[in-house]
């Protein structure tokens, strides 16, 4: 691992495009993964990603376009990149008429691996994706989950330098989400990883950078933290107060000069609940020390105080719902 | 490793992982167990080795065109089909092996299992060896062609397979594809045509069929012709495969 080019990317995607006939699958997507990244892929259903994906592992030709891995191009060198690449395919293909065993065996031999290697390696994704309750049971007849994690395993069995893992988490139940989760990100920190999924908390929990594609081309490209802060809630406060009005707290409010606008969120015979939109060019934290120091001046009991960090959620839809009304980020 | 090891070693994989496959599955001994009831059917009641009484395997082996025509499609259908609606094809053609290794063993493996079960007609040869004194040269050399010719169809079969992800579209493409190559040049239909058109053409078109050239290893005559011929259809069939899934990946 240690011999590839520490200077240049792992993984350099370069205008790449997919036409199936006269549509295009994927329109022109270039980015760069480093070793020590985690990079999540996400987009709505059709946006191209396992398109992207096929493509970088060399299953399917690029239209247009270059990928190159390690040094080496798909095109001209697709024997090398297939090498130093571990990929689980969408839906997590495997041959139903092998044991789980039998399937790790035939996948390490193909990644060269023999003898002692090999068993090592059969062994170690095993134990690492918890297997050892069904190793020789019928692919045919494992659960969706087991199934996931068998093609998971054989992803990482020679424990390559890039992995590819289209929606790696599909299908797991909450434990093993996590668990697989874990394992991406301690994993991340030696290779490098792309991964797709709907699932966003994923993308918090365990990428050190997100894009997010829609129709074939790329929207939006940054750090979790990068991408929330897209939101037009990020920045804004919630306050929460007792025993007052929650008109007259939002009167109050709106008075402080650094505030653009508030809106009362819930009142139903509890608290008042209300979000402070702040003016533009205010920095972060600035408007939740004002709503704070007015609270103290005008004694109120305040329940809840913070900044609101943005919702990936909400950014993913305002960024991939460009008919919709609300404002499009791109 | 070198080169051609890694080449070696690598289309073993795959055969060793098709031939457990085929060894594992009820499908492969039905198929078997298809495959001599139907060898002895022809043989002893149509061919009606034991009234002649004579000591020849002829009658065993001319069936053996007709005998392949369902049985070959049927080994072969499943080759890329299975793997195109699994989806495996997208795990084994991102792994570091050319598709033609891949295609390659895939076909032996499937080739060895047609040959285990060619082998399983050896009672047969015991049989004419106990009723009389045939010439063993001449039923190895029509064993040898009847591989070859087995070999063929499947090439095609594997053909057929990897054009679609419905298995028996694949089988019923493939069929039609070896009756032409055995009627092309079967006596009843030549002698029909003949009737018809020219008989150069009769002659060319009969000599794309595997009878002519399956006959003379029926009658213990090894021709380098022949053997060629089996072989470029097997090659033939296997480019074509890769076109197949060429083209299939490209998404065309
Ligand atoms: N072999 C193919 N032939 C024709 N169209 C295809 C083919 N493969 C993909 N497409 C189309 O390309 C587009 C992108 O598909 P892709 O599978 O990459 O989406 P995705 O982002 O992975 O979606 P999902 O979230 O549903 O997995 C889709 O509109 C799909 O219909
Ligand atoms: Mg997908």
């Amino acid at each position: 691992m240690a011999d590839f080019n520490a200077e240049k990317p792992m993984i350099q995607v370069k205008n790449l495009a997919k036409s199936f006939g006269p549509k295009r699958a994927v329109d022109g997507v270039s980015f760069n993964v480093e070793i020590g990244e985690v990079l999540g892929f996400l987009g709505p259903n059709g946006a191209g990603k396992s398109t992207t994906m096929r493509m970088i592992t060399g299953f399917i030709p690029p239209t247009e376009g270059t990928v190159v891995v390690g040094g080496f191009d798909i095109l001209n060198n697709p024997i090398q990149v297939k090498k130093i690449i571990g990929y689980l395919p969408e839906n997590a293909p495997a041959y139903a008429d092998m044991s789980v065993h039998s399937f790790l065996d035939f996948v390490a031999e193909l990644r060269g691996l023999r003898g002692e290697e090999k068993k090592k390696a059969v062994s170690r994704v095993i134990e690492m994706c918890f297997l050892e309750s069904v190793v020789n049971q019928s692919i045919d007849t494992l659960s969706k989950g087991f199934r996931h994690r068998t093609c998971f395993a054989q992803s990482i069995i020679h424990d390559p330098p890039v992995l590819v893992l289209d929606e790696p988490t599909d299908g797991l139940d909450p434990n093993q989400k996590h668990e697989v989760r874990t394992l991406i990100k301690r994993m991340g920190e030696k290779k490098a990883i792309i991964f797709s999924t709907h699932i966003l908390e994923e993308v918090e929990s365990a990428c050190t950078r997100a894009i997010i594609i829609d129709r074939g081309k790329i929207v939006a490209n940054g750090t979790p933290n990068e991408l929330k802060r897209m939101s037009e809630l990020a920045g804004t406060v919630i306050l929460k107060v007792r025993n007052i009005p929650a008109e007259e707290v939002v009167q109050k409010v709106k008075e402080l000069s650094c505030v653009k606008r508030a809106s009362i969120i819930s009142t139903d015979g509890g608290p008042a609940c209300l979000r402070v939109y702040p003016q533009q060019n205010i920095t972060n934290g600035e408007l939740a020390r004002a709503v704070g120091e007015l609270a103290i001046q005008q004694q109120w009991r305040v329940e809840e105080l913070h900044t609101d960090e943005g919702r990936l959620d909400e950014v993913f839809r305002n960024i991939t719902l460009p008919d919709t009304t609300q404002e499009v980020s791109r | 490793m070198n080169g051609l090891s890694t080449f070696i070693s690598n289309i073993w994989t795959i055969t060793k992982r098709e031939l457990g496959g085929y060894f594992t599955s009820p499908v492969a001994y039905v198929f078997i167990v298809m495959f001599l009831l139907l060898t002895g059917l022809f043989t002893f009641m149509i061919g009606s080795i034991l009234e002649r009484g004579e000591a020849s395997l002829f009658w065993f082996f001319y069936w053996h065109p007709w005998l392949y025509l369902i049985l070959v499609p049927a080994i072969g259908m499943g080759v890329w089909a299975e793997e195109r609606r699994l989806g495996t094809i997208e795990l084994l053609l991102t792994m570091p092996i050319t598709t033609w290794q891949a295609i390659v063993g895939k076909f032996i493996a499937a080739w060895i299992f047609l040959g285990a079960a060619l082998f399983l007609t050896f009672p047969v040869v015991l049989t004419v060896n106990y009723l009389g004194n045939p010439d063993n040269g001449v039923i190895l050399c029509a064993y040898i062609g009847s591989f070859l010719l087995g070999g063929s169809y499947l090439a095609i079969s594997t053909m057929t397979s990897a054009m679609t992800r419905n298995q028996v579209v694949s089988l019923i493409i493939s069929v039609v594809i070896c009756l032409f190559l055995i009627l092309a040049g079967f006596p009843p239909i030549t002698d029909l045509i003949q009737n018809y058109v020219p008989q150069i053409i009769v002659d060319i078109v009969a000599s794309f069929s595997v009878i002519p050239h399956f006959d003379g290893f029926k009658r213990g005559i090894l021709d380098l012709r022949d053997i060629i011929f089996f072989l470029s259809i097997i090659v033939f069939g296997l480019f074509a495969t890769s076109l197949i899934i060429r083209n299939l990946r490209a998404g065309h």
